[in-house]
């Protein structure tokens, strides 16, 4: 039975329907992400997405000009972020983001070069580029996404992974102490170094939003959990039982000494900003240097 | 479009082939290199760092030879004409970068100055050996230019002109020179910048939602970009679709690599060029390139005033080669004797366009020395007295190789 009632509910019904079906065509994040690579090759309880959402909304708020931002990338689960990414987006070959990088950058110093990659791509394969760059202290905003493993090739064992955790190889627990990622940038002179977990979305997204405003070389750690690879192998649960983990155990001390940055197989975590400094930049040396060097004779 | 006068260093030097190559990138419009000291190829680093501020130009010192050849792809990619520099153990390390660049077609330059290898070999000396590695270095499929250069004045020239190639086909231009004409000394003349011609980089000049950077042309070289310039590129070194998405099927990788190894193929006839010299009517026909076709003038010679009809074809680009021309050639002389230094790269070529028409005789040499040019006159003699057709290629025994292995010479540092 059809009453006038019915009718006008099925019609408010069916606006909601439409309206919910039009929110979910467009995404907030539209403009930001390529749409049409989606889905992403992301695992569930992956923290990667979480480390790209952080990033988005650190351009929104550093109100940087997006035709102006290459995206760096190599290879590994965090390589692909450069490809999701609506931005001039470079899928490089493993290790050398920071090569091309620092390429774009200094042949054209007008550009804001990101790397975005994990931490066997910068800092096992590439951690020679990592410190060279740090070093000259090329003007980028470098994000490594640590996530303790390489979980693309399926978990093998990373520089980064925890003394005595597990990985595919290394079965009897991994025998090799992991960098320190803040203490490797720090020392090597990199202008702004800070950690975060993927639980602190709202602090990983300031350092974010500080290292892209920030003129030199800056580091932002973000640890992420592999729910595939790190958590199953070592039986720490899923992605949510690890950020379950982050939560208890993130100790926050901002400026602490990167020395003591060290992470532990499942031992509490530091996290902040630890670094914040000035030095000239390689462009402004160079610039500045073979400027003077025109009028004399060599 | 005429060079820009800044880059362009006019007047008569007196410098060695590096140098001369330093020089010619500047004005080929060159604005960045990276490299990595390696000898003998650090004078053509220095030069450019040298003269580089004049144009507006940075040289950068990376940490190594992968970081080098990165960083020279991603200057490609942010706008500006680049190049790298190297040798020997440098190359190698470039191999897998290099592949990334011709893979997302690339314009870019490189100087080898060849020297002795494998491996450290003889850092001082001079070598030929990389010549197939130039052309297949990195791994899958993709074409390459190579050319070489012979004279510190071609070095200026012929730098130019590999420029210009890169842009014209958006690929990897190698130089592959050698310690002997990167070392040698000898007058170079550089011309007004409004009497040297170079190649723009061909933009895509269209809205930006229609740029797609893998797109050809009807010369199967598509539309270059630059970042920074809203186009939002997507470059990947995975096998791409003309958007540069990454694909996977094999319908899409066959379109990327036959296009990728036929814009070179296909227009070879545009690219290539020979310098021949004394072919027709001739009964041997001498093959060589870099230091080694200098060599061979001197042999030749010898060989005419004994009588024989002998002919020169230079390869000034070696990749791609000239298959046709050499086929050709192979149906009017006895044999084709192609000294090089190294025990046999560029002659399988050579005997795999004779189709047993001709003979073919390598004149092998084990580098950190230039041939004997006697060894080349003897080579045409004996390639003339043989009566019968021979399979493959014949290796002719130098006299270093008579002396070492069957002359008791006695080595000694």
């Amino acid at each position: 039975m059809d009453t006038q009632e019915t009718a006008q509910k099925k019609i408010q019904t069916a606006k909601a329907a439409k309206d919910l079906a039009q929110m979910n065509d467009i995404h907030p994040m539209d403009d930001f992400i390529r749409m049409d690579r989606m889905p992403h090759i992301w695992c569930p309880g992956c923290g990667i997405g979480i480390a790209v959402t952080a990033f988005a909304a650190a351009l929104e708020k550093a109100q940087i000009d997006l035709n102006k931002v290459s995206i760096v990338s190599g290879i590994g689960c965090t390589g692909r972020v450069a490809g999701y990414v609506k931005l001039d987006s470079f899928h490089t070959t493993h290790g050398r983001p920071i090569a091309y990088a620092t390429g774009i950058q200094v042949a054209n110093p007008d550009m804001k070069v990101v790397v975005f990659s994990g931490d066997g791509d910068l800092i096992a394969i590439g951690g020679n580029h990592f410190i060279h760059a740090a070093r000259r202290n090329i003007n980028m905003l470098v994000v490594c996404v640590n996530n303790f493993i390489y979980a693309m090739t399926g978990g093998q064992v990373a520089p980064t992974t925890p003394l005595a955790a597990y990985a595919t190889t290394s079965p009897f627990g991994c025998v090799e102490p992991p960098f320190n990622i803040p203490y490797i940038a720090d020392s090597a002179g990199a202008v702004y170094v800070a950690r975060w977990t993927t639980l602190h979305v709202r602090r990983l997204m300031n350092a974010m939003t500080e290292g892209l405003q920030k003129n030199g070389f800056s580091v932002v750690e973000a640890i992420s959990p592999c729910a595939m690879y790190y958590s199953r192998i070592n039986r720490l649960g899923d992605g949510l039982d690890m950020m379950n983990f982050y939560h208890d155990n993130v100790e926050i001390r901002h400026g602490e000494d990167t020395k003591n940055l060290d992470i532990g197989f499942q031992t509490k975590i530091i996290c902040g900003k630890f670094v914040d400094r000035e030095r000239p930049t390689y462009m402004e040396r160079y610039s500045q240097w073979s400027e003077a060097a025109k009028g004399a004779k060599r | 479009m005429k060079a820009d006068p800044k880059g362009v260093l006019t007047g008569t030097h007196y410098i060695d082939g590096d140098v001369a190559s330093g020089y010619g990138a500047l004005a080929a419009g060159c604005r960045f290199i990276a490299g990595y000291p390696i000898t003998p190829s650090t004078e053509a680093a220095e030069a450019f760092a040298r003269v580089a501020p004049r144009a507006g130009a940075i040289f950068i010192q990376m940490e190594d030879e992968l970081a080098s050849m990165a960083a020279v792809v991603g200057g490609a990619w942010a706008g500006v004409k680049t190049m790298t520099i190297t040798s020997g153990p440098g190359y190698s390390l470039m191999q897998e970068n290099i592949g990334f660049g011709a893979s997302l077609e690339t314009p870019f330059v490189l100087l080898n100055i060849q020297r002795g290898g494998p491996s450290t070999g003889v850092p001082t000396k001079t070598g030929q050996a990389d010549m197939m590695q130039s052309r297949w270095g990195s791994h899958g499929d993709y074409e390459v230019i190579a050319i070489s250069p012979d004279s510190p004045q071609e070095m200026f020239d012929y730098t130019v002109k590999a420029f210009n190639l890169a842009e014209k086909y958006r690929c990897p231009v190698m130089i592959m020179s050698d310690e002997c004409v990167g070392h040698m000394t000898e007058k170079v003349v550089i011309p007004p910048a409004d009497q040297l011609e170079v190649e723009p980089r061909r933009y895509y000049s269209g809205p930006p939602e229609g740029y797609q950077p893998y797109k050809p042309d009807p010369d199967l070289v598509p539309k270059m970009a630059k970042a920074g310039d809203g186009l939002k590129l997507y470059i990947s070194g995975l096998v791409h679709d003309e958007r540069g998405y990454p694909v996977a099927a094999e319908e899409f990788k066959t379109i990327y690599v036959r296009r990728l190894v036929d814009k070179i193929r296909l227009n070879k006839n545009k690219i290539i060029e020979l310098k021949e010299e004394g072919v027709d009517n001739a009964d041997i026909v001498v093959v060589s390139y870099g230091i080694s076709s200098r060599v061979a003038v001197k042999g030749v010679e010898m060989a005419r005033e004994k009588g024989y009809k002998v002919g020169t074809l230079r390869l000034v680009t070696v990749w791609p080669f000239p298959d046709e021309r050499i086929q050709e050639l192979s149906s009017k002389v006895k044999a084709f004797v192609v000294p090089e230094i190294n025990y046999g790269q560029v002659v399988y070529d050579v005997a795999r366009c004779t189709h047993g028409k001709a003979n073919v005789v390598l004149v092998p040499h084990g580098g950190a020395g230039v041939h004997n040019p006697k060894d080349i006159t003897d080579a045409i003699e004996y390639a003339l007295k043989q009566e019968k057709r021979i399979e493959g290629v014949v290796e002719f025994k130098t006299r270093l190789e008579k002396l070492v292995f069957e002359g008791g010479m006695k080595l000694k540092e």
